[in-house]
């Protein structure tokens, strides 16, 4: 006697929901979350993958079955049965699907909004304002602040970009200009004027990155960190988050400027307090001293061996520098250099 | 569709007095030609010979990938090929095969004698061979090297000569793409044989409406940013200079207007074959034709307002990046639609296992993922993680090989027989397929896991942490090579060897499958009459078999049944 066939699809179809909710939990095709942003970000792709390896395997599955069970038989010449559609059916498979993505829409948009996609425009950046009275109103005790405008002209509304979370209210965040260029990123703590070639942050304490570009579109990713962002010249863009584990991530640039594109690397060191305050002191410390360590201007005649050294050594190439720049062609037909050298620093 | 009459066919009677008239001479191809079925042919076989370089320029890619070092190819030569081969397979593969396609079938599944503007059509045509040679040779004259997006300010930065030749290229191309949506839509709507309304047509023409809207809309768009990029090259124009006033963004918007409906532009085309493909190897009729025909429309329209979601990193603000998450989901369901109609259309059929339905089956089976990463794609905040990574790259990949490509060759394997007058090869067309569909997975499944994981796509050199995974890809792409070969040979030893074609070996019910194989110069000896719908399977028509006497050999089995 055979199972009914409904009982073989309800089995069929409970296998199915639970394959899916395993595997969109348990994929790990994600990275360290080193970030607030990056937890709301794997919370909305888990999601997502339940949905996705739920479809993708129902359509695989009938599409087996199909081919399977009404595969056409030898000497089967005959037709199947005329069924042109099935309206009720129809209004299901549309319905489902834009329930399904709007439901996501929503959701995402909501997760936008925590990670502070949303707090571009109404939020200047912090040092610029200052208290000019004390008003009380109903609500309670309010500092009535100068605008950011009038404060500065040079105030920084970015254009785009994620901004300052929640969370980050309470404390005002660490800013660090970032600057890119051909193939490297330039940290600048404007409060201490300490410059780096790498990203030092505290842990658990919000950081603003106010990003300008200096030749090309470049983009700042910290795959750790599920962010990135466009760095358009010409434009000041933003990205504002906690990191919330100690370690170091990459800084991969994300949008192709150039040969050498897949060397613009660098790193984020997340320290606890301590460890960054120490950090710091003991630049503005060498600052103070006169030593110029990292806003060293590259002498124009560098040979390009010199200048991919330290691009190698990050990328455990198993080559020498010098191997690296004999892979340059070694003349420039259109009378542009390959790239740039760090010609100038503000 | 059901209630026509099955009219006696008039041209039982007598045999034709020439079986096999339409069968061209060699050199026919090579002239300028107005007859709609050498142009077809003309544009599939270029198209085919770009996807070959461009394939080169792949596995030159992968080569190169498949350790950390730039060891294979200089950085700089690697962007070269990059550009090249993104440029070629889209404007010189996808889009030239699509309106082949659409050429060849076009007039023959509407009854008419020839596209509306012949003369036009062969000058579309002859736009294509320059513009890919002017491509292809670029490569020995310093290539383009700023990727097929071409964004400012490194585009202008990275080379004139290069630059200039793919702007140049792309607008002869995109003026012939121009020439061929005009064409078709004129034809489409003015030339149907009486009888055939729109909702009788084949759901082929249905999708090539809809891209031809899109060709006509989103093209000149194109066409206006090449051209003030091309000031800003040689002229020194400030347009998307910010040191000038300019604004870079701004090419971003004008390209991605154009580029992202031209995604619909490339697989609009071989939706609509696949519904004509699909009822004939399943013998069933179409599962909700009108939702399907509307679908295409819907997706087309969708596809004008989705464009800034290839630029949520880039230098837009929140609210654009709200209103564009809301629209690309939006196009899920349309295209959901179209899914859940091919697998109905397969439910309950008789599947036989021709090459052509396989490649439809591989279709869905891999389209459907390109889908579904789609959809997680247009989700802003994980967007903001992957964009520009692998995950992009597997997922577009996905489309336009899995959905595109395998929609050609199913194309190509149904349809063969009527544009030579020969069959194709059974046997190797299943081992193409096996190859094809290992390959193409193994390349590009690894992929999702390496953007996931933190590879960015357009590099030379990469963190030593992801050499598996591209290694896996490497062998790959390399396997997918290897499976174009039992193709090539196939289609070439079959066009001159292969056994005669009678004029409907697959017993179809559309209206190109009622004149011989090939098809006489003007395509019908008398104008044909509809019988019956495009896809009234099961309702006891029986297509006319040619008697086998005609041919010179007994006409192998050709249903695989």
């Amino acid at each position: 006697m055979k199972i009914p066939s409904n009982i073989l699809t309800l089995l069929a179809g409970v296998t199915l929901t639970l394959v899916s909710f395993w595997y969109g939990q348990n994929h790990g095709l994600m990275p360290v979350a080193a970030s607030h942003e990056a937890e709301l970000v794997d919370e909305l792709f888990d999601a997502m993958m339940v949905i996705s390896v739920g479809l993708v395997l129902l359509v695989e599955g009938v599409l087996i079955i199909a081919a399977i069970r009404f595969r056409r038989r030898d000497g089967d010449e005959t037709d199947g049965p005329h069924i042109e559609g099935n309206v009720p059916l129809e209004i299901l498979w549309t319905s489902i699907p834009a329930v399904i993505v709007l439901g996501i829409s929503v959701y995402s948009f909501s997760l936008y909004q925590e990670m502070g996609g949303l707090n571009l425009r109404n939020q200047p950046i912090e040092p610029e304002t200052v208290q000019v009275a004390y008003a009380a109103d109903e609500a309670g005790a309010m500092p009535l602040m100068a605008s950011a405008d009038d404060a500065s002209k040079s105030t920084h509304t970015a254009s785009a970009g994620i901004g300052p979370t929640r969370e980050m209210a309470g404390q005002p965040p660490v800013t660090v200009n970032v600057k890119a260029l051909q193939y490297a990123f330039i940290f600048t703590y404007p409060e201490s004027g300490v410059i780096s070639g790498e990203l030092k942050v505290p842990v658990d304490r919000g950081v603003q990155l106010i990003m300008q570009a200096q030749d090309v579109i470049h983009a700042f990713w910290v795959p750790e960190l599920r962010l990135k962002q466009d760095i358009v010249p010409g434009k000041e863009t933003e990205l504002a988050f906690i990191a919330t584990r100690e370690g170091t991530y990459p800084i991969v640039c994300a949008e192709l400027c150039g040969p050498y594109h897949g060397a613009m690397r660098s790193q984020i060191v997340v320290q606890s307090p301590d460890e960054f305050d120490t950090w710091m002191q003991s630049q503005i410390a060498s600052l103070d001293s006169g030593v110029e360590t990292v806003a060293a201007v590259p002498a124009a005649e560098r040979s390009d061996a010199d200048y991919l050294a330290p691009l190698a050594q990050p990328l455990n190439l198993d080559v020498e520098a010098d191997a690296l720049a004999q892979l340059q062609p070694p003349a420039h037909s259109h009378g542009h250099p390959p790239y740039q050298l760090a010609a100038r620093l503000d | 569709m059901a209630q026509i009459e099955i009219l006696e066919s008039p041209s039982q009677s007598p045999p034709p007095p020439q079986v096999h008239g339409g069968e061209r001479k060699w050199t026919d191809y090579f002239t300028f030609s107005t007859d709609h079925k050498v142009i077809g042919i003309q544009y599939m076989v270029t198209g085919f010979i770009f996807y070959l370089i461009g394939g080169i320029f792949a596995i030159m890619m992968r080569t190169e990938l498949a350790t950390p070092e730039p060891d294979f190819v200089s950085p700089e030569v690697y962007n070269g090929l990059m550009t090249l081969h993104g440029t070629i397979m889209l404007f010189l593969w996808i889009v030239p095969v699509g309106a082949g396609l659409a050429n060849y079938l076009i007039p023959l599944m509407i009854g008419a004698r020839d596209m509306a503007f012949p003369r036009l059509n062969a000058i579309a045509f002859w736009m294509i061979p320059p513009s890919g040679l002017l491509l292809a040779v670029s490569y020995f004259f310093g290539p383009p090297t700023a990727g097929w997006t071409s964004y400012p300010p490194l585009s202008v930065n990275t080379g004139l000569v290069g630059e200039g030749i793919w702007i140049l290229s792309i607008l002869i191309g995109g003026t012939s793409s121009i020439l061929g949506g005009l064409n078709f839509s004129v034809t489409m709507l003015k030339m149907r044989i009486p009888g055939m309304t729109l909702f009788k047509m084949p759901l082929f023409c249905w999708a090539m409406l809809a891209t031809s809207m899109l060709i006509l809309i989103g093209t000149p768009v194109l066409a206006g940013a090449l051209i003030l990029l091309a000031f800003d090259l040689f002229a020194g124009t400030p347009f998307f200079n910010a040191a000038g006033g300019g604004d870079p963004v701004v090419f971003q918007h004008l390209f991605w207007f154009y580029s992202h409906p031209a995604v619909y532009i490339f697989v609009l085309p071989l939706f609509g074959a696949i519904s004509d493909v699909i009822p004939v190897h399943a013998r069933k009729p179409i599962f909700g034709y009108q939702a399907i025909a509307f679908s295409s429309f819907a997706i087309s329209f969708l596809g004008l307002i989705v464009w800034a979601h290839h630029m949520f990193t880039s230098g837009t603000p929140p609210w654009l990046r709200m209103f564009f998450m809301i629209t690309t989901m939006i196009i899920a369901v349309p295209t959901g639609i179209k899914i859940f109609g091919w697998l109905a259309t397969l439910w309950r059929g008789k599947i036989a296992y021709t090459t052509a339905m396989l490649f439809s089956l591989g279709f869905i089976a891999t389209f459907v993922i390109g889908g579904v990463t789609g959809v997680m794609l247009a989700a802003v905040p994980f967007d903001i993680h992957v964009h520009d990574t692998y995950f992009i790259v597997a997922h577009f990949h996905y489309i336009l090989f899995g959905g595109a490509v395998f929609g050609v060759y199913m194309a190509v394997y149904h349809w063969f027989p009527k544009m030579t007058g020969h069959m194709l090869n059974e046997f190797w067309g299943r081992v193409h397929f096996a190859l094809t569909f290992v390959g193409m997975n193994l390349t590009f499944m690894p992929m999702h896991e390496l953007g996931l994981m933190g590879m960015n796509r357009r590099v030379a050199l990469f963190d030593p942490q992801f050499t598996d995974l591209n290694v896996m890809a490497t062998i790959g792409a390399y396997l997918t090579a290897v499976s174009t070969i039992p193709f090539l040979i196939n289609a070439i030893w079959s066009w001159r060897y292969g056994p005669k074609a009678p004029a409907n070996p697959w017993r179809a019910l559309t209206l190109e499958w009622q004149t011989t194989s090939p098809p006489a110069i003007e395509n019908f000896e008398e104008l044909p009459v509809m019988k019956t719908g495009p896809y009234d399977y099961g309702l006891g028509y029986i297509p006319e078999i040619d008697p086998p006497e005609l041919y010179g050999k007994k006409v192998s089995e050709p249903a695989a049944s």
